[in-house]
Order: structure tokens, then C-alpha cells, then sequence
């Protein structure tokens, strides 16, 4: 049974709250990517698959540019983050990790008012996506 | 330079030849002969440029992202216009005109969609335009189930996904011609799955200053069109408005401001899932990602001021006309023509 309170056509505290961090982490992960982005085009930070090289990798299969680039998948860029091209997954991976992070707050949030269900579905989203962003689920790419 | 001084068909001479200025620098850095007589607008001369330069193995690397950047810039203008997701017209169009393997452009594709999501959907919360009522439980079940295509996706080989693809870019062509949303769907009784997961509230419409309250209904056969809006989303990388609107509202009876603000708010978690995916496979490559997002977000900015006096129909029949020509590129691509 939902306790869902009268409407008053207002966003919801938790609403706001997952509004807030939104902006904020979107935004910043932007403007991270833009920066990183431009570090590794001006070849400030040298970049592990050099630039000339990818236009030749680009067009064929995914498992070929990992092989021919010998480009980690995975986590395994975080041990190459200091070089120009792995330097950019910092951005990517902060707008890609951000749902997970503006979902933590939900659950003590409908707990306090009682939704179990609300509380365990966004629970479950989180693991949801922590599996998909682990990697280990799935084999290597053809 | 504001563009608000510039008056409709300034801006559009302006893109054109801007868009020309780009294939002519794409054209001499690929020593690629250009041929004379000028292209009808500038979405097209890119895709020209693109065309021309994909057998080219001595470009250099700079002209790709270059080239992107500017494309996907009139293609976030463009989608806005046409009120289609970026992710929708990128992969096809890119998959069909760039040298690129498919395998790259779902992977930019995802990130594209999931960052134009997470750009709209603070806005969108906070108006009440976007649900988290209603989000909530249908983001569980397209998310999951996007994981799962994307491994399908890639799991299958090339010329199938082709296939798949241009067969699903063709239907949502057809559904865009044929589909009829309704602003304030009848919805006389809620369901019990509707009521038990309390999926109502409200919103202040501001055009009309009224508070407009909703519910749903077939709650139940809705939820579970996101299973197949999920696969679809994470096999292709596509981004599934195109898809949620019309079951958020047609089928589920969610007012169509409602339906779209949540759409756009769910890709922010269906696309992560898929794009967390596609990540870890590998498949995002920086110097073509990148561009690609920044390009598309500029593109959406300026395509909002231009949404007030361009002419949407138009611009709707001509998505509908560049998609199919992309389905049909895509499905041709898949059989090996």
C-alpha cells in the first residue's frame, strides 16, 4: 500500500535531493571530460595507443583494437590513467557512475517514510548497475 | 556572436557554410578531390565529407573527431527540433556514413544518449516533469534487461545487428509518422499494480498555471514493454525514447509532459547500465566518444533556441525521411550490399 502524500505538484524532497547531485555531478564530469579531452589532444600527456594509430583501429571489431592497441578492458585503464587517452575515462566513468551515487540517498529516504518497496527497488538498481559496471558478468567481445 | 539577434535563415546560411568551410578542410587534409556544385545543407555535406574520406587510410587523425564535432552538433540541433532522443539519429547516421565500427559507434552512441539524459534530467526532476514514482520501477526492469542486449549486441555478429538495427530504425520511422500522443489520457481507475506501487502524482503546468494530477493504468502489460525497450536500448546503444513515450503515455496513461520528462530521465539509467557494458568491452574510444557528446550537447543548447521559430513538422517529416534512408543504409550494410 503506498503512503503517498496529497499532491501538491511539487518534486519530492528525495526528488530534489537526486535532482541536486545530478546537476552537479553531470556538469562536473563535462567539464572534466573537456579538459581531459584537451590534455590528450595537445599531447601534453603522451597517450598509450598513439592518435595516428587509432584511425587504422577504429573501423574494425572491438576485439581487434584491444589486441592491436593493447588496450586493457575492464578496470584495467586504471593503471594506464596517467597516459592522455586512459586519462579521459576519468569523465566518462564519473557520468557513467553517477545514477548509482544520485540512487544511494533514495533508500534511507523511503525508508524513513515507511516504502519498503520504493527502498528495496532502488536497492536493487544500485547492485544492478555495480554488476554491470564490475564487468563481471559477460566474456570478451568479438 | 548571440544567436537570438540572428534572424532563421542567417543561422541556417551560417550552418550551411560553416558545414562547407568543414568538408573543404576535411577534403584537403584526406588530398581527397572535391567535386564542385553545393550540397542541399550542411548535415548533408558532412555526411558527404564522411562518405568520401571512409576508404581514405591516410587522414589525419585530427579530421575525424573534427568532422564528428561538427556533425553530431547539427544533429543535437536537428534532434531537438525533430523531438527525437541524438542517440537514435547518431547511430545509424554515423554507423552509416563514418568509418567507424559498429561495435564503436553503440559505445559513443550509449554515452551520447546518457549524457544528454543526465544534462535534462535535474531540470526535469525538480518541475516534476519527471517521475521518480514512475521511474523507479520501470528503470529496474529496462536496465537489467539492457544489460542483457548489450551482451547480445555483442555476442551476435556485425551483419545481424546490422540487420536488427536498420529493421528497428525503419519501425520507429513508422512510428513516428503514425503515432498519436495524447497531452491528458482518460484514466478512470487506477490498476492494483499501479495503486499498490503508488505510481500518481502531479504537476504545475505552467502554460496553463493548473495543477495537473495523473495515475496509471495497464500498469502491469507497460512494465513489461520495457523488457523488450531495454534489449533494444543496450543491443543497439540507440537510447529508447522513441520507444518509452508512447507506452508511458499511451499504453500507461501518463500525460505526455509527464511521459516525456520521464523518458528522458530514464535513459539516464537504462543507458547506464548498457553503457557501463560497452565500457568495459571497450568499446568507448575517446577521441571519437568525446566529440561526439560535446558536439551533440552544444548542438541541443542551440536547438532549443532555434525550437521557437523553426518549423517542427518539417523538420519531423525530414527525420522521419533521413531515418529511413538510414534503416534501409543499415539493413543494406547487413546484407552485405
Amino acid at each position: 500500500m503506498s503512503n503517498t502524500p496529497k499532491h501538491t505538484g511539487k518534486a519530492s524532497p528525495e526528488q530534489v535531493t537526486y535532482a541536486n547531485m545530478l546537476f552537479y555531478g553531470c556538469w562536473g564530469g563535462l567539464a572534466l571530460m573537456l579538459v581531459t579531452y584537451l590534455v590528450y589532444v595537445t599531447g601534453i600527456l603522451t597517450p598509450h595507443v598513439p592518435l595516428d594509430r587509432i584511425p587504422q583501429l577504429w573501423s574494425q571489431p572491438v576485439g581487434v583494437y584491444l589486441k592491436e592497441g593493447n588496450v586493457p578492458h575492464g578496470w584495467g585503464w586504471v593503471a594506464l590513467v596517467g597516459q592522455g587517452d586512459f586519462l579521459n575515462f576519468i569523465g566518462i566513468v564519473l557520468l557513467a557512475g553517477m545514477t548509482i551515487l544520485c540512487y544511494i540517498p533514495l533508500i534511507p529516504a523511503y525508508l524513513k517514510r515507511g516504502e519498503k518497496i520504493f527502498a528495496a527497488l532502488a536497492l536493487a538498481e544500485i547492485l544492478v548497475l555495480l554488476v554491470a559496471a564490475s564487468g563481471i558478468v559477460g566474456g570478451g567481445a568479438h | 556572436m548571440k544567436m537570438d539577434r540572428l534572424s532563421l535563415p542567417a543561422k541556417i546560411a551560417l550552418f550551411v557554410l560553416s558545414g562547407v568551410l568543414l568538408f573543404a578542410v576535411a577534403a584537403f587534409a584526406s588530398g581527397a578531390a572535391t567535386e564542385g556544385g553545393a550540397a542541399a545543407n550542411a548535415t548533408a555535406e558532412v555526411a558527404q565529407a564522411a562518405a568520401q574520406l571512409g576508404g581514405q587510410p591516410g587522414v589525419a587523425w585530427w579530421v575525424w573527431p573534427v568532422v564528428l564535432l561538427f556533425f553530431c552538433f547539427i544533429l543535437g540541433i536537428i534532434a531537438v527540433l525533430a523531438g527525437v532522443g541524438g542517440g537514435v539519429l547518431y547511430v545509424p547516421l554515423v554507423s552509416g556514413f563514418f568509418p567507424f565500427h559498429l561495435d564503436f559507434v553503440r559505445g559513443a552512441g550509449l554515452m551520447v544518449a546518457l549524457a544528454g539524459a543526465l544534462a535534462a534530467g535535474p531540470g526535469l526532476l525538480k518541475r516534476n516533469f519527471a517521475s521518480l514514482r514512475l521511474a523507479l520501477p520501470v528503470a529496474l526492469i529496462a536496465s537489467s534487461c539492457a544489460i542483457v542486449g548489450a551482451f547480445l549486441g555483442m555476442a551476435l555478429p556485425t551483419n545481424v545487428v546490422q540487420l536488427c538495427l536498420g529493421g528497428t530504425i525503419m519501425f520507429i520511422a513508422i512510428l513516428l509518422l503514425t503515432s498519436k500522443n495524447t497531452a491528458h489520457p482518460v484514466v478512470t481507475k487506477q490498476d492494483a499494480v499501479g495503486l499498490a506501487l503508488g505510481m500518481n502524482g502531479a504537476y504545475n503546468d505552467p502554460s496553463t498555471g493548473e495543477l495537473v494530477e495523473w495515475k496509471t493504468h495497464r500498469t502491469l502489460p507497460g512494465l513489461l514493454m520495457f523488457i523488450i525497450i531495454g534489449v533494444m536500448a543496450g543491443m543497439f546503444g540507440l537510447g529508447a525514447g522513441w520507444a518509452n513515450v508512447p507506452v508511458l503515455n499511451l499504453m500507461m496513461g501518463a500525460p505526455l509532459k509527464v511521459a516525456v520528462g520521464t523518458s528522458k530521465f530514464l535513459l539516464s539509467i537504462t543507458d547506464t547500465s548498457a553503457a557501463w557494458v560497452y565500457l568495459n568491452k571497450g568499446c568507448v574510444i575517446p577521441l571519437m566518444a568525446i566529440p561526439s557528446i560535446v558536439g551533440l550537447m552544444l548542438g541541443s543548447f542551440v536547438g532549443v533556441r532555434l525550437l521557437a521559430k523553426a518549423k517542427p513538422t518539417f523538420i519531423r517529416y525530414m527525420v522521419i525521411g533521413v531515418l529511413l534512408f538510414a534503416g534501409g543504409k543499415a539493413l543494406m550494410k547487413g546484407l552485405g550490399m
